[in-house]
């Protein structure tokens, strides 16, 4: 902490201290009012009165009219899939950069990190043509095929093989470890704080991910969470504030849950993946 | 043959990159000069095929006002967005980057919006907006003031737009200022203190310039952003009222997608390129340079 | 750790694939009749679960047909979908459109004239037993391509319990304009906690229109689907006259109106008289807490309003078996027992006079008549707007609505941009 422990509290601090806890009631108002929606019945969801009674039927109703534990489902596989593919994929292209100074690899970096300003998400016009054509519309490992190869996970990966102690591979080599060999005893084992900040990152971007899904999937079958929240909540078919933020609750449960329990390596995790 | 070890470094590297490179190369390369070559082609339909058209597919762009609407639209998303959320940002990881009552609840709290899909939020935002029985409108009847139409206004849509993108970016950013801030010295602030110098002028003069680095990845961060995010609108506004909150993305994703013109998206999309290309050449040539960094 | 990590998702990788396998392996088992189905969902209530209920009673008689009906969202998704499907080697086989997304799909040579696939008399007979009201959005060049499913109307809905406090006379709706204007002055409250009336201007905001025009005894295009009448004066009157309920006689909020909030409004007491589609009236039953009424939409020169909603359509890439199947399963959900049924449970009406001849459909009238103001509705009632580029055609004369009503443009200069656009874009189809 920067704060000498000493100092008495000031006006001025005291102000601080209220401004940044206004700020967070307001930043929270939304999930706030989520779960006070959820929880009470549709009268209440524009009204707030303490003494309104609690209900489950909210949960009951959105479960019983899209098939949310289907999404759950659709979107866990499409994050781990994912997730296995950019790790695999990250890792061999980042010891590439790292410790082979082949032919090229400088244009190939540069080239790599196109991806960072142009992401998928400009080019799903082309990239739903390039499915169509390969016939993964409408498949989970559709929905990842474009993210599979992450320029910022490559990039990440590169940095921590990159301060890696040379004398550590050559005495993996001395050991009688091949190319493979020292990667996986050496560089991936080092890199694990790397691996983890860019996991929770990925996870969390991808279990949010919205516009390409929603362009690439049809069908219930592959459908994430967020795609078929999207169209269950359409304002077009009339809002139901409580169903929808009861669905909506169900849906960012996993995610939340997972955020609140290790809320200190998510926080570290992003720090992690932003210095570098 | 026995191939010399120069050689099989070579090999190898290319042998790993290959995955990576396969896929960079469908799904980012060729997709960018696939979509530069089909601006140059008209709209096909089981009748008539598409064909080659010169730059006509431009020239209806240029005489698009919805087109122009868009882009002006998307500039002052990006006005409204980019400084607001980045100042917030600093602002909150100075708050709690040290002990105060709640600091893990306060961080948790402007870190929450970072997990929450858009989607799933903007039907919350749309009760918030929601003239005379949302929030908004509920709190400001207290003080007497009569409801307004928020997203049926073209004067507040976008701003409400803007304010619910602030919302959802500003702690995300904050994390990568409170990374850079614990990096700093804490001996830096006690000196300052002891010379007498104020906290503005300590924040000015020293911490702003040391949280340069971070400002730049950021920045870059949010004008991305500013020209990525359009979850929003497919729940709060579809772009309404008269284009009114119609930002680049969501036009090409109705063109491509409502009115299956893929070769007039494709040109939109030319646009949206060419506009990341010199913001990236502008971040590198002109901000890299004044950053001092540590 | 770490290991532990790699080894499940390699766990989970491989048996995701194993499941794949499986799944495809246990489909290609015995010979149904497959069909894939798209369906839209434009109103609230548990929409959704309805047809799957009535989808699996037709399953449950035709065990050789095994249909998958698939919710894709809004009408604009539910044809994105089904035509992106089509596209990508995943087709449907039949779907639930927008009833005028017709001339988009005939271009896009996607479906087949229902002419085409019946074959006996009575499936001749079959066609014609429907509302020709109904039928007029899915007829073109003689041919019919769309049968009428989630049907509707725009019915306008009122509070009675605000027209009482109000001194109006509940039982007696506002049948033209100037009464509309009148009742509206009177039932809207100065402090803004209730406003006379809303018309949604947001989502389909040229259906609304479609209606203020009909009134004024003007239709919006032609039935070839190439000629749009945007800047007929009688057509820049009708616009006219929604501003001014707006921004004239005060009797409804500025700028644009939410149709998704719309309902919730009501409800709410927020506004004493709505206009929506009739889809919603089980869920308004079921909902108020106050006494309402439902009633036709008033009248200037005449009666109007357009019909809406979706029909169901074939597509061309089928088989012969799939068509047969499909044509088994649109008898069935089109059946007046069915139609009955989904119009009692969601507020949509019957599509057939049969329909109303059913005695569960006619015990229902009689214990709520307003169950009928759509279909005594139908006889005012014209197609709703439909033309070739559809997409690009509505969202002109929607844009400028819009802009109209939040002041940007006046009602002249914005139905006139419109009108010169769609020239431009129908022009190749005259």
């Amino acid at each position: 902490m920067t704060r000498p422990a000493h100092t008495t509290r000031s006006y001025t601090e005291i102000l601080e201290y209220i401004g940044a806890w206004v700020l967070a009631l307001l930043w929270i108002a939304p999930l706030l009012y989520a779960f006070w929606a959820a929880f009470h019945p549709s009268e209440y969801s524009t009204n707030f009165d303490l003494l309104a009674p609690l209900t489950l039927d909210n949960f009951r109703e959105a479960l019983s009219q899209a098939p949310f534990l289907r999404y759950g489902i659709n979107t866990f596989l499409l994050v781990t899939m994912l997730l296995a593919a950019q790790m695999v994929v990250g890792t061999l292209a980042a010891y590439a950069f790292a410790r082979f100074q082949f032919f090229g690899s400088n244009v190939a970096f540069g080239l790599v990190l196109v991806q960072l300003m142009i992401t998928p998400e400009i080019l799903i016009v082309e990239n739903y043509s390039t499915l169509a054509k390969l016939g993964f519309v409408d498949t989970i490992t559709g929905i990842g095929l474009p993210y599979m190869a992450s320029a910022f996970g490559i990039f990440l990966l590169r940095q921590a093989f990159k301060s890696t102690p040379k004398e550590l591979e050559d005495a993996a080599r001395l050991e009688g470890c091949g190319m493979f060999g020292i990667l996986m005893r050496v560089y991936v084992p080092l890199a694990r704080p790397t691996y983890l900040a860019f996991g929770l990152v990925s996870i969390s971007h991808h279990w949010n991910n919205f516009l390409w899904p929603l362009v690439i999937t049809n069908s219930v079958e592959t459908r994430p969470l967020t795609v078929g929240l999207g169209i269950f909540g359409a304002p077009e078919s009339g809002v139901d504030w409580s169903i929808v933020s009861a669905a909506t609750l169900l849906s960012v449960a996993p995610l939340l849950i997972a955020f609140l329990l290790f809320q200190r390596q998510f926080v570290q995790s992003f720090m992690y993946a932003g210095i570098k | 043959m026995h191939l010399s070890r120069d050689t099989m470094r070579h090999v190898h590297g290319w042998l790993l990159l290959t995955p990576a490179a396969v896929l960079l190369v469908s799904f980012t390369h060729y997709p960018t000069i696939a979509t530069v070559i089909n601006s140059f082609f008209s709209k096909g339909n089981s009748v008539r095929p598409s064909r080659f058209i010169g730059i006509d597919n431009y020239q209806a762009m240029t005489q698009d006002p919805i087109f122009w609407k868009v882009l002006v639209n998307n500039m002052w998303f990006a006005v409204g967005t980019i400084p607001t959320s980045i100042a917030l940002a600093i602002i909150m990881a100075l708050l709690v980057n040290r002990a105060m009552p709640g600091r893990s609840f306060v961080r948790m709290a402007y870190f929450t919006p970072t997990i929450l899909p858009m989607i799933a939020v903007a039907n919350i935002w749309l009760f918030f907006y929601s003239p005379d029985i949302g929030l908004i409108d509920q709190i400001t009847s207290w003080f007497g003031i009569s409801g307004h139409n928020w997203l049926g206004d073209p004067d507040t849509v976008l701003s409400a737009i803007i304010v619910m993108t602030v919302w959802k970016e500003a702690g995300f950013f904050m994390i990568f200022y409170l990374a850079a801030l614990q990096h700093i010295p804490p001996e830096l602030g006690e000196a300052a203190k002891l010379e007498g110098a104020s906290r503005w002028y300590y924040f000015r003069r020293v911490l702003f310039p040391l949280l340069m680095p971070t400002s730049l990845f950021v920045l870059i961060n949010a004008v991305l952003n500013s020209f990525k995010l359009v979850d929003h609108l497919f729940v709060l506004t579809k772009g309404g009222p008269d284009n009114a909150s119609n930002l680049l993305l969501y036009y090409i994703f109705e063109n491509a997608f409502s009115y299956f013109d893929t070769n007039y998206a494709a040109t939109l999309t030319v646009v949206l390129l060419g506009l990341l290309a010199i913001m990236a050449l502008a971040q590198f040539f002109v901000l890299d340079r004044r950053i001092h960094y540590r | 750790m770490f290991k532990l990590i790699t080894k499940t998702m390699a766990g989970i990788v491989a048996a995701v694939c194993l499941s794949i396998m499986a799944a495809s392996l246990s489909t290609a088992a015995y010979a149904k009749t497959k069909l894939t189905m798209y369906y839209p969902v434009a109103v609230g209530g548990p929409l959704t679960k309805i047809v799957d209920g009535m989808v699996a009673d037709f399953m449950k008689q035709n065990p050789d047909i095994e249909v998958n009906a698939i919710y894709a969202g809004n009408y604009n998704d539910a044809r994105i979908k089904a035509l992106a499907a089509l596209n990508s080697g995943q087709p449907a086989q039949l779907s639930v459109m927008f009833s005028i997304d017709l001339y988009e799909l005939i271009e896009q040579d996607a479906i087949v004239a229902f002419d085409d696939v019946v074959k006996t008399d009575e499936e001749k007979d079959w066609l014609k037993s429907f509302y020709p009201t109904l039928m007029q959005n899915g007829t073109t060049g003689g041919k019919t391509w769309g049968i009428p499913f989630q049907r509707s109307t725009i019915v306008m809905y009122y509070n009675k319990d605000a027209f009482k406090a109000a001194g109006l006379d509940p039982e007696k709706a506002p049948a033209s304009w100037d009464e509309l204007v009148a009742a509206g002055k009177k039932l809207t409250k100065s402090d803004g906690s209730q406003w006379g009336m809303m018309i949604p201007s947001t989502g389909y905001p040229y259906w609304m229109f479609g209606a203020l025009s009909m009134q004024n005894d003007q239709v919006l295009m032609n039935s070839a689907g190439n000629q749009t009448n945007f800047a007929e004066p009688a057509t820049i009157e009708a616009l006219q006259f929604w501003k001014d309920l707006g921004s004239k006689h005060k009797v409804m909020p500025d700028g644009t109106i939410e149709w998704g909030t719309l309902r919730k409004n009501f409800l709410e007491g927020k506004t004493a008289i709505m206009w929506h589609s009739t889809g919603n009236l089980t869920t308004v039953k079921k909902k108020a807490a106050f006494d309402f009424g439902v009633a036709m939409l008033p009248a200037n020169k005449r009666r109007g309003t357009p019909t809406g909603g979706g029909n169901f359509y074939i597509f061309k890439k089928t088989t012969p078996e799939e068509r047969s199947a499909s044509m088994k399963l649109i008898k069935f959900m089109t059946s007046p027992a069915q139609s009955a049924n989904w119009s009692m449970q969601t507020g949509y009406m019957g599509i057939s006079q049969a329909a109303y001849d059913t005695s569960e459909l006619q015990e229902y009238v009689k214990g709520f008549p307003y169950a009928a103001v759509a279909r005594d509705q139908l006889e005012f009632a014209t197609a709703e707007l439909s033309t070739y580029e559809t997409g690009r055609v509505r969202k002109s004369l929607d844009d400028a609505i819009q802009a109209a009503l939040t002041g940007s443009k006046t009602p002249e200069e914005a139905l006139k941009e419109a009108q010169a656009t769609a020239d431009r874009l129908l022009k190749p189809y005259r």
